[in-house]
């Protein structure tokens, strides 16, 4: 199962603790993840479903490509980073 | 006479009280976290906070007085499949609540009922406060919905809400920019409104095309709901037939442009305004902080100054930055500079009870 760790900036508004979860994606894991702890789905994707503009997504080092439906490819073995932008202020 | 202000800005929720005469800030919630909007709720005690974390989202919290609870945001519906829309820059619109810009009470018969409206321009409403929201499909549906654009942000969206006093079915939202918006069937069906305003932004055959209109602000008089007040973008304008047609009200000193106004809630003549200099030069003439009165429907208007800064001030009150109590006694606004005031004689005098504050959105009695 892919290792799931979230900002702690997050963790002051809901808390997120570092989880592990199964999925072939990204999408997958995170759908995973909400299930578990649903008040945190909001705080990352917007109404869309798509990731909050200014939240970025690390699997095993790498930025996220698609960001609307995060097919990005996710191993067992993965680390997902789940972080504030830079962007954003 | 109400005791207390809720004061929503960048860097927190300020509640402000009277005591022993003198105004202060008695609690502060949400520190270091943009509040956007505050409603009190008359009929059952409630208050609702509007919560803007950037990289977060929108969130909505909710007070029975005693702390506070993080409740339902607003959710827009899955956008259609290979459905696409544009802002007036050719961005795709993301159907995603990017802010709640009005908050308002259903009437005294709909117990629980909020309506909320939002950027880029869904209109919700609530009826178990808060706790889930249903998007009205009717507005956001309408085919002239998408005529809307940006005005006060680059997305349009829903600022004002006026629910009918006499009949809660009846409804009024305004749009920047999209004009006044009316239901007559709680929702259901809407029509627009709000002939006879008029925009110097677009070209001469749009000028009074009511879509075109970027109001700034909507107020009902409550015990005369013929009587609507706009600020708008070009000017002051007054309905005095449910916001059918309205007439503009010209020669006031020293500006018609502002953001904000309230309607006394017993005599529909009276209303209070900010004014600025103009749209492209947005503060106060010669640095005085003025606030402007009329007492008779707009013939004629007064400059309070008393307790006000005469100098050097720069302050910009926005559209929900102006609050009046249910008496039509005592007002208040805070700046965009950390400024707020209070006066307990409609007006006449000023008590600056902060200019140290975050840079103020919203200030409503509660």
């Amino acid at each position: 199962m892919a290792k799931v760790i979230f900002t702690a900036n997050i963790q002051r508004h809901v808390m997120c603790p570092e989880t592990q979860a199964a999925g072939g994606t990204v999408r997958d894991v995170l759908d995973h993840v909400f299930v578990e702890n649903p008040q945190a789905r909001g705080y990352v994707l917007d109404d869309q479903a798509g990731l909050r503009k200014h939240i970025t997504i690390f699997v095993d080092g790498k930025i996220i490509r698609d960001r609307a439906r995060l097919a990005d490819a996710v191993s067992d073995t993965s680390t997902i980073h789940v972080f504030q932008a830079l962007s954003g202020g | 006479m109400s005791d207390k202000l809720f004061v929503s800005t960048r860097k927190g929720l300020f509640t402000v009280s009277r005591a022993s005469g003198k105004w202060d800030i008695a609690a502060v919630d949400f520190l270091g976290d943009n509040v956007t909007l505050t409603l009190s709720d008359a009929r059952d005690g409630h208050h609702y906070a509007a919560l803007d974390h950037g990289h977060f989202g929108v969130k909505l919290h909710r007070s029975n007085g005693n702390g506070w609870e993080e409740i339902a945001v607003p959710v827009y519906p899955p956008k259609p499949e290979g459905y696409e829309e544009h802002d007036m820059w050719g961005r795709p619109i993301n159907w995603s609540t990017a802010r709640i810009w009005a908050l308002a009470a259903g009437g005294p018969d709909q117990p629980g009922i909020i309506w909320c409206g939002t950027l880029p321009g869904g209109l919700f409403r609530s009826s178990d406060r808060g706790t889930s929201w249903e998007m009205i499909r009717s507005l956001w549906d309408h085919p002239k919905r998408k005529q809307w654009n940006g005005g006060g942000a680059d997305l349009p969206g829903i600022h004002s809400i006026c629910v009918d006093p006499r009949n809660s079915k009846r409804v009024w939202v305004a749009v920047s920019t999209g004009g006044i918006w009316f239901t007559e069937d709680g929702g259901a069906s809407w029509s627009q409104r709000g002939n006879g305003m008029r925009a110097e932004y677009v070209p001469p055959e749009l000028t009074h095309d009511p879509i075109a209109q970027d109001v700034h602000c909507l107020v009902q008089c409550p015990a005369a709901p013929h009587r609507m007040w706009v600020q708008h973008h070009n000017g002051i304008f007054v309905s005095d037939d449910e916001g059918k047609t309205f007439r503009e009200i010209i020669n006031v000193e020293p500006s018609t442009f502002g953001f904000a106004v309230v309607v006394h809630p017993r005599l529909p003549d009276t209303a209070w305004f900010v004014p600025e200099i103009k749209d492209e030069k947005r503060i106060p003439r010669e640095g005085k902080l003025v606030v402007t009165r009329t007492r008779d429907a707009g013939k004629n208007f007064e400059s309070l100054t008393k307790g006000l800064p005469q100098v050097h001030a720069y302050d910009v009150v926005y559209r929900h930055a102006l609050a009046l109590d249910a008496t039509g006694e005592r007002l208040a606004f805070g700046s965009t500079t950390g400024g707020l005031w209070v006066s307990e004689n409609q007006g006449d005098s000023w008590t600056c009870v902060s200019h140290t504050l975050p840079p103020v959105y919203a200030v409503r009695f509660a």
